[in-house]
């Protein structure tokens, strides 16, 4: 037996490192996306860059201990600047075998496996599969691994607080956080607070909680298995108030602020969808600073309700995800012809059909752009991080409020769930959006046109603006119904070039690296953090590549096409079989290759990286 | 304060040419609609009529005061953000027995249960007009169309069945030919609060011309129709001299003056019951085993779906301790990197 002051000297080795990538893994039901969002909270309070991406299965609860019922929550934590979550685990917690079979596949040779023996059970182990105990035998010996009775040291941990067996069973993911704290020198104190304010009411699962987390980071501290604990510095980031924020957050964020920006109520209509429902929940609790909310029966529904209010002269938005926006497209095509104001949110998730919901894609992009029928352009934006979602719904409502059209705003499951550090911004830095209602009965006409193309906006209780609009084809200037075939060529057309003239009101394509050279990768979207890391990485090796980022999908850039031809071969990667890849052919005549995904995952960075080598090596 | 001109009921026609068939029972609606905004001296501006697609979601356009002709079946969706938003404006649902209760059943119903203080009109003609005379969701059983030649197949609805199923707190019904029946009932639909549905038989001439014969032609209709009045026993034909009572499990037809029945043995028509029992009971009685009611089926009070919210807003901007846009950014854990 070690002394006391023996293992105090040996646990106490700290090894500085530059960054981490720690993934909680364990059955649906344990609570793994909570340990996540903790660690998180701890880590970005504590000055790391980070960036996350949860992992959880459709089913709320799969059953327990199998592979489908696997939950799992990656951080990557770093002293310098991170977009991505990691391409490769460092530290896997598995709290059961099916956790450690499923993401196994990711750990880094030589990485660590923190395993709860408790849960490597026959019976568990046969449901996955597993003919011996892969802690025993030998099949790990390429990694660190740290077996203890996880669920045992709990049930010590808050024994005597009178909670039933199943109760106390649960605290088990904060013992797992405890550790994690422990392991890579994070602050408890967040999360002491959480609890505190979480079970205000319920003192005995708070003290459970707060035991099991302490005993945690000191059953790290005292027991000998780890070698050391890691430090990994804060992150050099410019000054500012920060806060954590995923990208749903930031869309809901970004919606309010564009309200009040505006000076418009913000009405927010939506029917409960994978993995959009979180802004949905987000925004119904901000009632104090006057949003509405509304959960409408269908997905078309709330599209029209997002009409009715765009027509009474609100800030309107809808968020879903595609197969809620296939629903909604008939009524997007009313607010084309009707030229209404608002915003529709498409949180992508794996498709077609129902596909994946709880997983990422990009595959909207068509639908998005080309989804409806007739000639029905519709402006659309994509966000690129969970912090640009915030200005991107910011974009997305100037563009609709100050074109009078609906926009469609592109996020993916991947973005939504997935959070990293926000500067929060100077509310006076902020640009205000510029929009009035018309008011000037003289010679008022609802479809006479602005500079912009725009139509005025005359909402009902405005004196001697009575007019009626609707999805038939309007008479220019007028509104009137009207068949005539030379209108109705000519309203086409407008309507075209109103979009297209967006072009006039945004910023050029900006380049990271060169303006020419030998490859530019092209992206857009949650492709974002990927591309750039991998690029930079290229970039430090001297290769010549840069890249380029779209958030204006329709129309792009005026520069694009210029872009575009600085560069000797162009490479687009999408979690899709290569959409934007075929528009930029269709529009320019340019060719491209492609780098698809179609896994429900976002890509890794060595993934884009090997094939930009391979690009410009071949 | 000065007065302004009471505007007459022609004040309220737009300047479109209105385009339903001749003879179409539509012409008497809209004559009647402007007729009860005169009445209640409607303020123009304020009036919002909203349809989805059909002949009678033309409506709209010929009203002289805001209005939105949207897509199939959608108009109490689109009408609900508006009245959301906008809970001063007085708003109008105009739909059809296709738009109202196939393409749009759903939209229907929960605008009903939520109990919007809009007023729905439902025309019913039993058929497709705009698409040229196929069958309805209220089409009688067999009934042959062209999309139906063999005769249909399909239990039609009844529009005011499923207005009280859904949980309405105004139901009413009426004939778009018997004009002052019909503007008493759209009066006080437009008084109610709440949510107001009104189902109005409107023959459509071209495509099922006499529809509703048994209950607008005047030599028949005191036999086929008994009009429903708050506090009174049901009673009907000619002179009056027959009524509808209550056996203890159905109701049934009975004569005043035969077998010892007097007035007093009558069904009371009780437009305020809390229970919606009886006015579902009422929206059964059908052609030709029964007299049709007209009138006011159910007239009950609850707070509007926009008022509910918009108080919830209202507190919460009131006891909120602030509403700032800052304070929204850092609500929840912050940190300062110096
Ligand atoms: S088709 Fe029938 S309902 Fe339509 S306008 Fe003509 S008569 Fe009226």
């Amino acid at each position: 037996m070690t002394t006391a002051t023996e293992q105090s000297h040996l646990v106490k080795r700290v090894e500085e490192i530059e960054s981490a990538t720690v993934r909680f893994a364990g059955d649906s039901g344990d609570g793994m996306q909570l340990v996540g969002e903790q660690f998180t909270t701890a880590t970005v309070v504590f000055g790391n860059d980070i960036s996350t991406l949860p992992d959880y299965p459709a089913e709320i609860r799969a059953p327990a201990g199998t592979l489908a019922g696997v939950s799992g929550f990656q951080i990557n934590f770093s002293s310098q600047e991170v977009h991505t979550p990691g391409d490769r685990i460092d530290a896997l917690f598995a709290l059961n075998p099916a956790a450690l079979k499923v993401n196994l596949p990711d750990l880094r040779f030589g990485g660590v496996i923190v395993a709860d023996a408790d849960a490597f059970t026959k019976e568990n182990l046969e449901k996955v599969g597993y003919k011996s105990n892969p802690l025993e035998d030998d099949s790990l010996r390429e990694y660190k691994v740290v077996s203890i009775p996880l669920s045992d040291m709990n049930f010590k941990a808050v024994e005597g607080l009178g909670l039933d067996r199943k109760t106390a069973n649960r605290c088990k993911n904060f013992f797992a956080l405890g550790l994690a704290f422990w392991l890579y020198d994070r602050p408890m104190e967040p999360t002491i607070r959480w609890v505190q304010q979480k079970f205000v009411k319920r003192p005995a699962i708070m003290d459970a909680n707060l035991r099991t987390l302490k005993a945690g980071y000191h059953f790290g501290e005292t027991a000998e298995i780890f070698t050391s604990s890691y430090r990994i510095n804060r992150a050099v980031i410019p000054p500012g108030t920060y806060r954590k924020i995923s990208g749903n957050e930031g869309i809901a964020m970004g919606l309010v602020a564009a309200a009040k920006l505006a000076n418009k109520p913000l009405f927010y209509a939506s029917y409960p969808i994978t993995p959009a429902s979180d802004i949905l929940h987000s925004l119904s609790a901000k009632k104090n600073y006057g949003v509405v909310t509304f959960q409408a029966e269908d997905e078309i529904a709330a599209m029209c309700a997002v009409i009715g209010a765009a027509y009474g002269g609100s800030l309107a938005v809808t968020g879903t995800s595609g197969p809620g926006v296939a629903l909604k497209s008939e009524a997007i095509g009313l607010a084309v012809m009707t030229e209404l104001p608002a915003v529709i949110v498409n949180v992508q998730r794996g498709g077609p059909s129902t596909g994946l919901p709880t997983k990422t894609e990009q595959a909207d992009l068509f639908q998005a752009i080309f989804g409806r029928n007739g000639e029905c352009p519709v402006p659309v934006v994509a966000a690129a991080t969970p912090a640009d979602c915030f200005e991107t719904a910011i974009e997305a409502c100037r563009i609709a409020l100050q074109f009078m059209t609906p926009v469609i705003l592109l996020s993916d499951g991947y973005l939504a769930n997935g959070s990293e550090p926000w500067r929060i911004p100077d509310i006076d830095s902020l640009p205000k959006i510029d929009v009035n209602y018309h008011t000037n009965k003289y010679n008022f006409q609802p479809y006479s046109r602005n500079e912009r193309l725009g139509r005025p906006w005359a909402v009902p209780g405005t004196p001697e603006l009575q007019h009626r609009i609707g999805g038939l084809e309007k008479q220019h200037i007028t509104g009137n119904v009207n068949y005539d075939p030379d209108n109705h060529e000519y309203m086409v057309k407008l309507r075209d070039e109103k979009i297209h003239g967006i072009q006039e009101d945004i910023p050029p394509l900006e380049i990271n690296g060169d303006a020419t050279g030998d490859l530019l990768v092209l992206g857009w979207g949650g492709a974002y953090g990927s591309i750039m890391t991998a690029v930079e990485k290229a970039r430090r090796e001297k290769r010549s590549v840069s890249s380029a980022h779209l958030r204006y999908l329709n129309p792009f850039p005026k520069n694009l096409e210029n872009v575009l031809s600085g560069f000797k071969k162009i490479l687009i990667p999408e979690l899709n079989l290569g959409q934007l890849r075929f528009i930029i052919r269709s529009r320019f005549l340019i060719d491209s290759e492609g780098l698809n995904k179609i896994k429900g995952k976002p890509f890794q960075v060595n993934e884009i990286y090997e094939k930009i080598v391979d690009l410009l090596e071949n | 304060m000065a007065t302004l001109p009471k505007l007459s009921p022609k004040d309220y026609a737009s300047d479109q040419e209105v385009r339903w068939c001749p003879g179409c029972g539509d012409y008497s609606i809209l004559a009647q609609m402007k007729k009860v905004f005169s009445t209640l001296q409607i303020v123009k501006e304020n009036a919002v009529f909203v349809s989805g697609i059909g002949c009678s979601s033309r409506f709209p356009y010929y009203m002289d005061t805001y209005g939105i002709h949207g897509i199939h079946g959608r108009a109490p969706a689109i009408a609900a953000g508006l009245k959301i938003m906008r809970p001063e404006l007085s708003v109008w649902v105009i739909t059809g027995d296709g738009d109202g209760l196939s393409i749009g059943g759903n939209h229907l119903l929960h605008a009903i249960r939520r109990n919007l203080d809009i007023n729905i009109i439902l025309f019913n003609n039993r058929i497709y007009g705009l698409t040229k005379g196929q069958y309805s969701p209220t089409s009688e059983f067999g009934k042959k169309t062209k999309s139906t030649p063999l005769g249909s197949v399909d239990y039609p609805l009844h529009p005011l069945s499923v207005a009280i199923g859904a949980e309405a707190t105004f139901v009413a019904r009426s004939i778009d030919v018997h004009v002052k029946h019909l503007a008493d009932v759209l009066e006080a639909a437009a008084r109610h609060k709440g949510v107001s549905f009104v189902e109005i038989y409107q023959n459509c001439n071209i495509f099922n011309d006499g529809a509703y014969e048994y209950a607008a032609d005047r030599s028949q209709r005191f036999d086929n129709v008994v009009e429903l009045e708050h506090g009174k026993p049901l009673q009907f034909g000619k002179n009056k001299e027959k009524g509808i009572r209550w056996n203890g499990s159905d109701l049934e037809i009975v004569t005043i003056g035969e077998n010892g029945i007097s007035e007093k043995d009558l069904l009371v028509h009780n437009e305020k019951a809390e229970s919606p029992a009886s006015a579902f009971l009422l929206s059964r009685m059908t052609y030709p085993q029964f007299p049709e009611p007209i009138g006011i089926f159910r007239n009950i009070e609850r707070p509007s779906y926009e008022e509910l919210i918009q108080n919830q807003v209202r507190h919460a901007l009131e006891t909120g301790s602030d509403n700032s846009l800052e304070s929204f950014f850092h609500s929840g854990e912050t940190w300062v990197v110096e």
